[in-house]
This record gives structure tokens, C-alpha cells and sequence, in this order.
């Protein structure tokens, strides 16, 4: 369900036609048509087991390393099916990135977590390349100014919220157009978590981010478009602004204002 | 609109309680300007004494319901509908509050009108004007509560009667001066009364149109009616 | 129920529970206690057998060595060397201690009372240093190992002679030696030095532990490529299907199957039908190979499956292939445990005689093997054919090579304990 006439006139980065996943025959998402725009940030959210984590993992095919799950349906980036057989996948992996619920650093150091992605990928020729990569990235991620004096030092030595905005530096080091978040703050204090919302805000002047959320109040933050899914459809999808203050459907008010049913 | 309960059952309480706070001060309102125009209907000057120290009341009523909506907004983080009803009883209520304060302003003039000897044909139509805003402001507290749009927009509509009432009494008032000069002593007073009960219509409008706001997401379309031709009358 | 009643029922119940755990940990310590004193009366036993094997006794002589016998640039010469007569040299000064004696017997009892291995002393010092030859050295000379068993007390002199191995006139010429203060007790280092002999005081554990070594090597070489990568196409790239459970069910049974059927196997396959060398380490290693693999899959595919989900999917999620996720992060984190494993299969491979028996290692070996197709036997294989031996010596022998495989055993397993304590890695 989409409200007509709200929508920005640019074309989407993302569009997903019918997408439909099945675990063993059971279906997790009925369906999902669902266009994603590009430089805005996208929030997910709905209650659990709704289907928003398992439709972030489509975009980026990280469903495909679990066993028995079948995805059908259209997923678009720009002019290409995603889940077309001549894709590869690695490449893919590469224009999108992934952040992860738990910050999960390699166990290397800080400069070789950055660097593994460019590395494997094959982007830099030398290593004064590489440094200027890893420090790009570090300081996109808001992390250099924290860590430039030890980069050599154990990437699991950092705090918590160092550690996100590490693996968000490993994500965008390789260059990727989309960034994809799975409640990227949940491991983290209130203060580490607004660190990075903040973030988030800047970052979506380079790339196109999709997070999904369980805190209401963090969609509201942090996105510009919102999206309800509820037992693996997508209920209502809009303007972030008027998700909030004005849903349409009453399933999407029922939740957003805490309501039961 | 019937809502269902939160999850949190304190959230329900407290809009409860904004409710009942909101009924509270829709009551007194009514009650003081109904008072004020039955005082001078029935020459009885010390109830008007009243009303204008009830007024306190309804200003103090307003300061607790403020800090109620501020409560919820921080800890309760409404959204949605919730958001609008809070905002509303925000508005709602000064708007209460400044009605109270017209009936307030009546009262006073009332008094000085009662004073002296007032020769006017028109307090029927100022006690018509006063019903009809009464039966508006309690359509309109009710319409609140039921978060009923359907009824806000015929409370808007009958403003315009009030309007329509006030332009006579307003040139009756300026021919009962003309022909007796003695009366302009006393006769603005009149003049402001009756003026007052025609800006109480339109709060009332402005209530209900916070209550279509509530229920819809979006203001009216239309404009509030207005049929008070009073500022056009040419003085002669 | 009473507030108080329920508090009583309740403290009761504690005080039970407290009664039931104490009981739980005593009868842990008793058990434990019990386990520590069965192995202490063991290894008691057993080091105490072994100590005599440790020493020997040695005479002192002062031996001429004629310019004749050889040339110093000849010393390197192995044909040239054995030409001369070492054994009769050492024999003759032996009796020279004894002017006295002149009747054949005689001289032939003061002959025997060195070891077989006497006249190799004196070659080897010769080897050592070409310069003593042409004059007059002392040499330490090893005795026969009834003589050595005599002066260790192990032989009893208040026996007969019938029954005692020592003739009196021999203890005759024992005693003089002793007073004279030429008998002296030493390390007996043979018995790391030298291979296995017939003599008893010349028998040593140097070919079965370079038999030990290199049929290790080989099993190293054959399971641990093998083991790893087959645990790794268990555990990361099979589709999870029943032919996949079959191979797993299989290999978990493989662990199970009596050793001496892989003796047997190694005796058919190996040897009978692609003729590879008997009692070769090579052969060994291969059926030893065997044996271990499924230790090694097994441990290989618990320390795969130890590395958490949330690395592999941030290699995935940066777009590393499947095999780039395992070789370089799966891999190096699962690497202690599959080490400890290995170390742990290899430990239990070095301790396993049985397979060995079939395809022949129990050979009676001399010289060091070289390599992996040169002829050898193992440490366990060596002690039982010393326990096996009827000769008083090779008992104290036979425990002091139980107690040098413990010991190989053990530091195995600590190397094993060592490196998966230092390369833990805490995620």
C-alpha cells in the first residue's frame, strides 16, 4: 500500500516486485513491492518476526548462505535484477554493503579490518593507496580522529560503539552505492547510538541506506521514508513525517502508537 | 473514532485525565458566560461579582492541564493520533481560557451597565445570541471528547447564525444611540457585550476546527465561515 | 502454610541441598584422589624398575694403542676401521690387569667380563681424536651386563653357584677390579645413542625412536592435509543432505574400528598389493594415517564449528567468496583447536602397536633408519620386544623405554595444551 501523489519525483535505487521468501516452505515474506530512493535514508520497522530483516538480507542476497530459503520475485538496483543467474555475487556484495546488529570487527587489527574489503576486491594497485582508503573511509565513519595514533592495534580493543562505526568504515571502504543496517544500534549505550544516528544523517549524501529498527523513535530520527511490515507484508510505506503523525492504515497506527491490535 | 487501549495501560490514564480536565474547564466556561448574561437579565450584580473571581479558576485549570500535555510529551512519546489529541488539548484549552476571560469581560460590563438605567431592546436577541453559543460550545466539548468531526463542522456551521444575530443587535444598538444620545453613556458597553458573545462563536469555531484537525490529520478546506458584517456598517 | 512453617520447610530443604552437594564433592575428591594414587603406584613402580637402566658400570683401563693398527687419515675409513681389531685390545688389557692368570678359561672368564660393545669404546675415542694414536690412553670401558646386574645388587652373591650367573673365580676378578677403584658408575647414555643389540648393556632406543619420528612424520603428512580438508567440506561446502550425514556417520564409526584393522588393511592394500616396502615407517605412517584421520576430521570440524556465525557474515557482507571466508577467517580462528586435534591424534597414534604388528615393524633393527622406506621399527613396538626378552637386563631396560614414551607422550600433549592456550583468540 503506497500513498500516491507523496513520492519524490527522482527514480528509485531500489525496487523490489513480488518478492516472496520461503524457509522450508513456509513463507517469511508474502510479496513485497517496495521502491527505495536514492541519497535517503529508508527505515524498516515493525514488530518481530515481521519480515524486515530477512527483506534487508534480499537486496544484498545474504539469504542465499542459508540452507532451504527460496527467494522469488524482481529485485531491482537501477537497471539490474539482482537475482538475475549472471549476477555475481561478490560483486554485488561489493556495491552493497551490510552493518550487522552486533558490531562483529575481524579479530585483526583496526587498518586490516578496513582494508580486507579493498584488498579482496582488488582496489588499490599500492600501499600508499590503501592508507589513503583506510583513512577515507576512518574518517567518513567518524572514527579517525579516535584512532589514527593505534590503527595498528586489535580492532576488538575498541568499545563497542568504536566497533560499529569500525565495521561501518569496513562497509563503505569499498565503495559500495547502498548501505544496508540491521538495527545497527541496538548493541549500544544511548550515547554511542546518537554518535551514529548522526553519522547515518551524513552518510546519506554519498549512498543510499536502508536500516531497519526496532526504536520507533530512531526511524523517526534518523529516516526520510518509513516502511510498516507486519507478519511479512509491507502495511504502509511514506514520508517518515507522516507515518508519524498521520498514518493511514490503522494496522500502522495501531503500532506506532503503541496500541494493541 | 473509537480507539482501542494501549499497551501501556498509564498511557490511557493519562489521556483520561486530560479528558477530564478539558471537561472540567469546558463546564466552568460554559457556566460563567451563561451566568453572566442571566446576571444582567436579572439585574442580580452580585453574582456577576462571582463570575469575575471564578475566572482565576479557569486560568489555574489551564496552567495544570499544560503541565499534564508537557508530562505526556516526555514520557510517553505520543505519536499518531495520540500526538494530535495532546497538541489539541493544548489548544483547546487556552482557547477555553480565553473564552472565559470574554465572559469575564461581559461580567465586568455587565456590571456598569446594571449600574444605570439601560433603555435597549435588545437583550433578547443578546440572550438568543448567548443560548445559541452555549448549545455550540457544549456540541463542540462533546464533539472533543468523541473525537467527532461530523458534529465540529455543523458547530462551525451554526457560527454563522451568531454572526448574523450580531450584525442586528450591533445596528439596533447603533439606532437606539442615535435616537437617544443619552444612551452612549452606557450603550458601547452593550455594543462590546454582544460583541464579545460573537468572538466566543468564533473560538468555538476554532475548537471545532482543531477537533476536524484530530480526527482528519489535515485542517478544513473551507474558511471559517464568517457572517459578521458588523465591521462593514457604515456609522452615520 | 504458615509464614514460619514455610520458612522451616525451607531452611530444611537448604540444608539438605547444602548436605547433598558436600556429599557430591566428596565422593568428586574421593574419585579424583583414588585416579592419582592408582597412577602414582604405577608410575612409582615403574620409574623405580627403570633406574637401573639408566646407569652402567663402566672399568677404567689404560690401553697402548700401537701406530700400527692404523693411520690417523684411515680413521675416517669404515672398512679400515672394522679391520682392526678393537675387541681383542680392549680384552688384552683387560687381562693385563690380571698377570696372574695364565690358564685358558681363565683369561677367557676376564675377557667376558666386558661388554660385546667394549672394543666400539675404544674405536669411537679413536674416531674422536686421531691423535692418541701411538700412545697410551685411559679409556672407560663398558662391563657385560651380568657384571653390571651383580654390582647393582640385582644379582644375589649368597646364591650357589649353580644358580647364580656370576662363577666365583669371576667375582674373584669383579672384586679386585673394585678394589682398585677402576669400576665406576655412569649414565648410560647407550641407551639413547644406540640401537637395539642382543647384547643386553648395548641395547638402546635410538633406531625405534628415529622409527618413532619418522613414521610420525608420515602420518603427519598423510592426515593432516587429508583431515582438515575433508572436515572442511563437511563442516562449510556440503549441501546438508543425506548423502552428506551418510559420510558423517561413517567417519564418526571409522573412529571406533579396533586398530589392528587398519594393521590388516595396510597389510593388504599397502604392501601385498601395491608392494610397498615391509616395515617401513612409510607404510606405518600410511596406516597410522588412517587411524588418525577421523580424530583429526572430527577435531577440525568442532573447531570450524566454534567460529561464530557473525564473522563469516561480515566477510560475506564485505563480499568475500565462500572460499576466501574459510581460508581467510574461519580458517586461521579454528586453527588451535584443529592443532590440539591433530596433536592429540598424533599422541595416540605414537602409543599404537597393534596395526604395526600386521605389517611387520617388530623387526629386530640395528641401525638408524634413514628414511622413510629404510627398515624400522617403533618405540612401543621395541619395548614389547625387550619385555619379551628372557635376559635380566632388558627388565629394568624395558620400563626405562615405557617411561621415555611417557615422556614423549607427555610432552606432546603439552605442546598440544601450549598452543591452543597462547593462539586462543577471545571474540
Amino acid at each position: 500500500m503506497k500513498r500516491d501523489g507523496d513520492m519524490m519525483l527522482s527514480t528509485p535505487k531500489i525496487k523490489s516486485s513480488g518478492i516472496i521468501v520461503e524457509y522450508d516452505g513456509k513463507r517469511a515474506l508474502h510479496g513485497i513491492d517496495l521502491d527505495i530512493y536514492p541519497n535517503e535514508v529508508t527505515a524498516l520497522i515493525g514488530p518481530s518476526g515481521c519480515g524486515k530483516s530477512t527483506f534487508l538480507r534480499c537486496i544484498n542476497r545474504m539469504n542465499d548462505v542459508i540452507d532451504n530459503c527460496k527467494v522469488s520475485g524482481r529485485l531491482m538496483i537501477d537497471d539490474t535484477d539482482v537475482y538475475d543467474p549472471e549476477i555475481d555475487v561478490v560483486e554485488l556484495r561489493a556495491r552493497v554493503g551490510m552493518v550487522f546488529q552486533k558490531p562483529n570487527p575481524f579479530p585483526k587489527s583496526i587498518y586490516d579490518n578496513v582494508a580486507y574489503g579493498p584488498r579482496i576486491h582488488g582496489l588499490t594497485e599500492n600501499k600508499d593507496d590503501m592508507d589513503r582508503i583506510v583513512k577515507k573511509s576512518l574518517k567518513r565513519a567518524g572514527l579517525w580522529d579516535e584512532v589514527s595514533e593505534r590503527l595498528d592495534d586489535k580492532a576488538l580493543g575498541l568499545s563497542g560503539g568504536q566497533q560499529q562505526r569500525l565495521c561501518i568504515a569496513r562497509a563503505i571502504a569499498v565503495n559500495p552505492d547502498i548501505l544496508l543496517m540491521d538495527e545497527p544500534c541496538s548493541a549500544l549505550d544511548p550515547i554511542a547510538t546518537s554518535i551514529i544516528e548522526e553519522l547515518i544523517n551524513e552518510l546519506r549524501e554519498r549512498f543510499t541506506i536502508v536500516i531497519v529498527t526496532h526504536s520507533m523513535q530512531q526511524a523517526a530520527r534518523v529516516s526520510q521514508k518509513t516502511g510498516y511490515f507486519h507478519l511479512g507484508n509491507i502495511i504502509e510505506y511514506g514520508e517518515t513525517n507522516d507515518i508519524f503523525t498521520r498514518p493511514q492504515n490503522e494496522q500502522t497506527e495501531a503500532y506506532i502508537s503503541g496500541r494493541i491490535g | 473514532m473509537v480507539e482501542k487501549k494501549h499497551i501501556v495501560t498509564a498511557f490511557d490514564e493519562d489521556l483520561t485525565t486530560l479528558n477530564d480536565m478539558m471537561a472540567r474547564m469546558g463546564a466552568l466556561a460554559e457556566t460563567q458566560l451563561f451566568a453572566s448574561t442571566e446576571a444582567l437579565i436579572a439585574r442580580n450584580p452580585s453574582d456577576l461579582d462571582d463570575i469575575i473571581k471564578r475566572d482565576k479558576e479557569l486560568d489555574d485549570l489551564e496552567a495544570v492541564l499544560n503541565e499534564k500535555v508537557i508530562e505526556i510529551i516526555a514520557l510517553r512519546a505520543p505519536r499518531a493520533v495520540d500526538l494530535r489529541r495532546v497538541i489539541v488539548a493544548l489548544k483547546v484549552a487556552s482557547t477555553l481560557e480565553r473564552i472565559g476571560d470574554l465572559a469575564k469581560n461581559i461580567a465586568k460590563r455587565n456590571k456598569v451597565i446594571l449600574d444605570t438605567t439601560l433603555k435597549t431592546q435588545t437583550l433578547p436577541s443578546i440572550r438568543t445570541m448567548t443560548s445559541m453559543v452555549l448549545k455550540m460550545l457544549n456540541q463542540a466539548l462533546d464533539a472533543y471528547i468523541d473525537v467527532d468531526a461530523l458534529t465540529a463542522l455543523n458547530v462551525m456551521e451554526a457560527d454563522i447564525e451568531v454572526d448574523k444575530l450580531n450584525t442586528v443587535v450591533f445596528q439596533s444598538l447603533i439606532e437606539e444611540m442615535s435616537y437617544d444620545p443619552g444612551q452612549l453613556k452606557i450603550g458601547p458597553h452593550l455594543l462590546f457585550v454582544a460583541k464579545n458573545i460573537e468572538r466566543i462563536g468564533d473560538h468555538i469555531t476554532a475548537i471545532a476546527e482543531q477537533i476536524y484537525f484530530l480526527h482528519h490529520g489535515e485542517m478544513p478546506d473551507q474558511d471559517r465561515p464568517k457572517a459578521d458584517r458588523s465591521s462593514s456598517i457604515a456609522l452615520s | 502454610m504458615t509464614d514460619q512453617a514455610t520458612q522451616t520447610a525451607q531452611s530444611k530443604h537448604l540444608k539438605k541441598r547444602y548436605r547433598a552437594e558436600k556429599r557430591f564433592k566428596f565422593f568428586g575428591l574421593a574419585a579424583i584422589c583414588s585416579a592419582a594414587g592408582i597412577l602414582l603406584v604405577l608410575l612409582g613402580g615403574l620409574t623405580q624398575m627403570s633406574i637401573p637402566a639408566f646407569t652402567h658400570h663402566y672399568v677404567t683401563l689404560d690401553i697402548a694403542i700401537p701406530e700400527t693398527i692404523i693411520q690417523a687419515e684411515q680413521v675416517t675409513d669404515l672398512a679400515a676401521m672394522r679391520k682392526v681389531n678393537w675387541r681383542g685390545m680392549v680384552r688384552q688389557s683387560l687381562r693385563n690387569e690380571f698377570p696372574e692368570v695364565t690358564d685358558r678359561r681363565g683369561k677367557r672368564a676376564i675377557g667376558n667380563l666386558l661388554s660385546g660393545g667394549a672394543g666400539d669404546a675404544l674405536r669411537d675415542k679413536v674416531l674422536i681424536d686421531p691423535t692418541i694414536i701411538g700412545s697410551t690412553v685411559a679409556v672407560a670401558l663398558p662391563l657385560s651386563d651380568d657384571v653390571d646386574l651383580l654390582l647393582k645388587d640385582l644379582i644375589d652373591r649368597s646364591l650357589p653357584e649353580e644358580n647364580r650367573v656370576i662363577s666365583d673365580r669371576e667375582l674373584t676378578f669383579i672384586d679386585h677390579l673394585e678394589a682398585a677403584d677402576r669400576i665406576d658408575r655412569r649414565i648410560a647414555w647407550f641407551l639413547f645413542t644406540s640401537g637395539d643389540s642382543r647384547e643386553a648393556e648395548m641395547a638402546g632406543l635410538r633406531s625405534a625412536a628415529v622409527g618413532t619420528l619418522l613414521t610420525m612424520l608420515v602420518t603427519l603428512l598423510f592426515s593432516f592435509p587429508l583431515g582438515v580438508m575433508a572436515a572442511i567440506y563437511l563442516e562449510e561446502i556440503a549441501p546438508k543432505n543425506r548423502l552428506t550425514d551418510l559420510i558423517e556417520v561413517n567417519i564418526n564409526n571409522l573412529a571406533a574400528v579396533p586398530s589392528i584393522v587398519f594393521g590388516l588393511l595396510g597389510l593388504a592394500v599397502f604392501i601385498n598389493f601395491f608392494h610397498l616396502p615391509r616395515s617401513a615407517p612409510l607404510v606405518g605412517g600410511m596406516v597410522l594415517a588412517l587411524m588418525t584421520l577421523p580424530t583429526i576430521i572430527i577435531a577440525t570440524r568442532a573447531a570450524l564449528a566454534a567460529v561464530p556465525p557473525s564473522i563469516r557474515e561480515a566477510a560475506l557482507g564485505v563480499g568475500a567468496s565462500p572460499i576466501q571466508v574459510i581460508f581467510h577467517h574461519v580458517l586461521p580462528l579454528a586453527m588451535p583447536g584443529i592443532l590440539t586435534g591433530t596433536i592429540i591424534g598424533l599422541a595416540q597414534a605414537a602409543g599404537e602397536t597393534a596395526p604395526l604388528l600386521m605389517i611387520g615393524m617388530m623387526a629386530f633393527i640395528v641401525d638408524t633408519p634413514m628414511w622413510i622406506d629404510d627398515k624400522a621399527t617403533v618405540l612401543p613396538a621395541q619395548i614389547y620386544m625387550w619385555a619379551n626378552n628372557p635376559e635380566r637386563a632388558f627388565q629394568a631396560k624395558t620400563a626405562a623405554g615405557i617411561i621415555c614414551l611417557m615422556v614423549f607422550l607427555l610432552l606432546m600433549n603439552a605442546l598440544a595444551i601450549y598452543l591452543r592456550k597462547k593462539y586462543e583468540k577471545r571474540w
